[in-house]
């Protein structure tokens, strides 16, 4: 947690040297306090005070990275509990179950599925990226084979999971490049799986059934130098496991308890046979606070709800989503298609073209970039107005595709176009209907 | 490790509101903390779902899984709004007036309001009866529709900053409930709820529709302004938005695209059914978890699974 100037001053070597750049010793503290400085600008702290304040500034939940093929992910490092304080950082990974005894065909399917389960909107790639390859036999041959198999033929990020340290450690050793996530240190095997985790520098999981067991096992691995772990409470029913998530996230974050301050692990796979009722409960991790959900498998009806939610929860609220200014065509226009324009504010584009789409009528979209404003505030702060338009629509290159001189603006900017009449002396301005739900028989209509 | 979970200060509770008659009325709110945080409060009232139904066939507005359900309804609202009740058990039927959209058939305020008045007699659940967010035929049509459902206790929606007048006055005269409905902004919500109480409506008899979005179309706008909501009505004693948040989601969730899109269509996205319920039941269980407490909601599967959540969470 963030100390005061004064509490950081008692920790300098207060010798005002000003090798620093500020003027006092106090001066540095108070900026140092504020985050306007760098503690290695002091040549002469001494290494305890590094460390107290390296621990002082240490994030409240710990951000754990995770391997994929191709860079790794995120998981923990949030700050609040609600995302309207300031945002969600690290969305929640989507993990499917491998398991030892699914035959190797099985196993090539699954991953098969996975590689296609990526799905393209406003310019983000929303794809499951997790697998957790879990050991039923107690067979090592057997684990490290599947571990094998799945690096090999794919990018995912992985979980190991075994009750056996000598299995466990075989598939780690063969995963290790890929930086897995370990499953996991209880307080009965503390020892063995916290020296194995410290051994190949790899995030464990740390698993209990009550507060107190999962405060005091943490305490006990952070004991033996480990830093990445990640909490599992051991809850297997709804109302609990929710529980767990809010009590986890807020420990940290609202009374400093650094034992819960790391990420969490949900397995709604081991709640519910019913896939429906599987994908709802890992709604619920995703809404409120999981780090990892592990799914029995990946069907995309059910995935891709989940990748929506996903995108929804962790889009920061306070920087629009934006799509790319551009001609979107909808419904194969041809040149004789009527030409619509609208601004590049993502839930504008996705509510305006969803109801041309569904109109079913032939249109060209023109989505101009307003900073990601909707039409009435861009309109408002002069950046959706008469000029900026027509000069946009003149250079975004629709003259070459389409014949028609006819540009649809929305009803809520109809106060341009007198402008853009001027702007665009070839052209006809027809204004649009104000709600987007008026668009299809607006279309209709032409 | 001795452990106490941190407690968070709640200073305020949500106001219940009880909709519908006789045996089958329903109470909502009561809430003493966050939704379903009963390690530190209580939920008195389980949050509920309303089926929605329309006055007229809605073809093509609606997309094929949730069409299929009530295929043999359809043009029929009583028959559709007693199939809710007794096939899929709806704890309230929400009745879309969709034949006086202005923009479309523009039917009368009296014929809608005679449809809404054979469908209050012939169920027995609270009835929930929207207009089409057209202002000024809204205040028109529920001013009727009140008057017509005289002594059902319905629920009218959706009231807003331009017709609050007179369909909270015709609600106030027939003694019916009202939703106040304003666009994504909890100070509008707080301003629409003083006008209400301004006019004399009381707390007990109005609802807060805060706007929906659905899944991937702008959800986490509704989803943190119903979190913002509740965060006032608890914690910083925002009185006049202590009250029951109501949720409008089937319309939003069906209407998109990757609902409509068929298995032919889009392979990749994988069976539409299924992948349309689960979009339509994660939006709810999300601004469940937000905090609404009444949902409006379409197809039968998604509410069985939205109303299993609810009682586990509340078990």
């Amino acid at each position: 947690m963030a100390l005061t100037g004064i509490e950081i001053f008692k920790m300098l070597p207060k010798t005002n040297c000003k090798e620093c750049g500020f003027p006092t010793c106090l001066a540095f503290a108070m900026a140092l306090a504020s985050g306007k400085a760098e503690l290695a600008a002091c040549p002469y702290v001494s290494e305890e005070a590094k460390e107290k304040l390296a621990e002082a500034s240490a994030p409240p939940i710990r951000p754990v990275k995770i391997g994929m093929k191709e860079g790794e992910k995120t998981i923990g490092g949030e700050l609040v509990m609600f995302r309207h304080d300031k945002t969600f950082f690290n969305p929640t990974l989507i993990a499917a179950l491998l398991t030892t005894d699914m035959s190797s065909g099985d196993v090539d399917a699954k991953i098969d599925n996975f590689a296609k389960l990526q799905f393209e909107r406003v310019g983000l790639n929303l794809r499951p990226e997790m697998f957790a390859i879990k050991d039923v036999s107690g067979d090592a041959g057997k684990f490290t084979a599947l571990v094998k198999q799945v690096i090999d033929k794919s990018d995912a990020a992985l979980m190991l999971m075994s009750d056996k340290p000598e299995v466990l450690k075989a598939g780690a050793e063969v995963a290790k490049e890929r930086r897995p996530v370990l499953y996991a240190a209880t307080p009965q095997n503390a020892d063995d799986y916290g020296k194995l985790a410290k051994e190949l520098d790899l995030p464990l999981v740390a698993k209990a059934d009550d507060y107190e067991a999962l405060a005091g096992l943490t305490s006990k691995l952070t004991g033996m130098g480990l830093k990445d772990l990640i909490l599992d409470s051991g809850s297997r029913t709804i109302k609990q496991a929710l529980q767990d998530q809010i009590v986890i996230r807020r420990a940290p974050l609202t009374a400093k308890f650094k034992p819960f301050g790391y990420p969490t692990v949900t397995f709604p796979c081991e709640m519910t046979d019913d896939p429906m009722q599987e994908t709802l409960y890992a709604a619920v991790f995703i809404a409120k606070y999981g780090g990892i959900v592990v799914l029995k498998d990946f069907e995309a009806h059910r995935v891709f709800p989940l990748l929506l939610q996903r995108l929804n929860i962790y889009t920061d609220p306070q920087r629009p989503m934006i799509v790319t200014q551009g001609i979107y065509p909808l419904n194969n226009p041809d040149e004789n298609s009527p030409i619509a324009i609208t601004t590049n504010f993502a839930l504008t584009y996705f509510i305006v073209s969803g109801e041309i789409e569904g109109s079913k009528v032939p249109t060209w979209l023109l989505i101009m970039d307003t900073e990601g404003l909707s039409v009435m505030t861009a309109w408002a702060a002069g950046k959706f107005v008469g000029d900026a338009v027509g000069m946009f629509v003149k250079k975004s290159g629709i003259t070459e595709k389409a014949k028609t001189r006819t540009l649809i603006i929305p009803g809520y900017s109809a106060a341009i176009s007198g402008d853009l009449e001027e702007e665009l002396p070839d052209w006809k301005i027809l204004i649009g209907p104000r709600e987007a739900a008026h668009i299809p028989a607006f279309l209709k209509s032409l | 490790m001795a452990f106490e979970i941190p407690p968070q200060k709640y200073s305020g509770s949500i106001k219940t509101v009880t909709i519908g008659k006789g045996d089958k009325a329903i109470t909502l709110g009561g809430e003493t903390s966050y939704p379903f945080y009963l390690f530190e409060g209580v939920m008195p009232n389980k949050p509920r779902v309303a089926l929605e139904i329309w006055d007229k066939n809605p073809g093509e507005d609606w997309a094929a899984p949730v069409l299929e359900v009530y295929k043999d309804v359809l043009d029929d609202p009583v028959a559709w709004a007693q199939k809710c009740v007794n096939e899929f058990g709806a704890d309230a039927v929400a009745l879309v007036l969709a034949s006086t959209d202005p923009n479309g058939d523009d039917a009368s305020p009296e014929s809608a309001a005679q449809t809404a008045k054979k469908v209050a007699e012939a169920i027995d659940v609270p009835l929930i009866i929207y207009g089409t967010s057209a202002m000024e035929k809204d205040a028109e049509v529920l001013a009727a529709v009140a008057e017509a459902c005289q002594g059902h206790n319905v629920i009218l929606g959706p009231i807003q900053d331009k017709n609050y007048k007179k369909i909270g006055a015709a609600a106030l005269g027939y003694q019916h409930t009202v939703v106040a409905n304003t666009p994504i902004d909890v100070n509008l919500a707080k301003q629409l709820n003083i006008l209400l109480g301004n006019l004399g409506v009381p707390d007990t008899r109005i609802l807060v529709d805060p706007t929906t979005g659905g899944l991937g179309y702008g959800m986490e706008y509704s989803y943190s302004v119903v979190e913002r909501d509740r965060m006032a009505a608890l914690t910083q004693e925002d009185e006049k938005l202590q009250l029951p948040i109501l949720n409008y989601l089937g319309h939003e969730v069906w209407k998109v695209k990757e609902c409509k899109l068929t298995n032919d269509q889009a392979p990749e996205l994988g069976d539409q059914v299924q992948r349309g319920i689960l979009m339509e039941a994660i939006t709810g269980v999300s601004l469940l978890l937000a905090g609404s407490d009444l949902l409006i909601m379409r197809h039968p599967e998604a509410v069985k699974l939205v109303k299993g959540m609810i009682d586990e969470l509340t078990a």
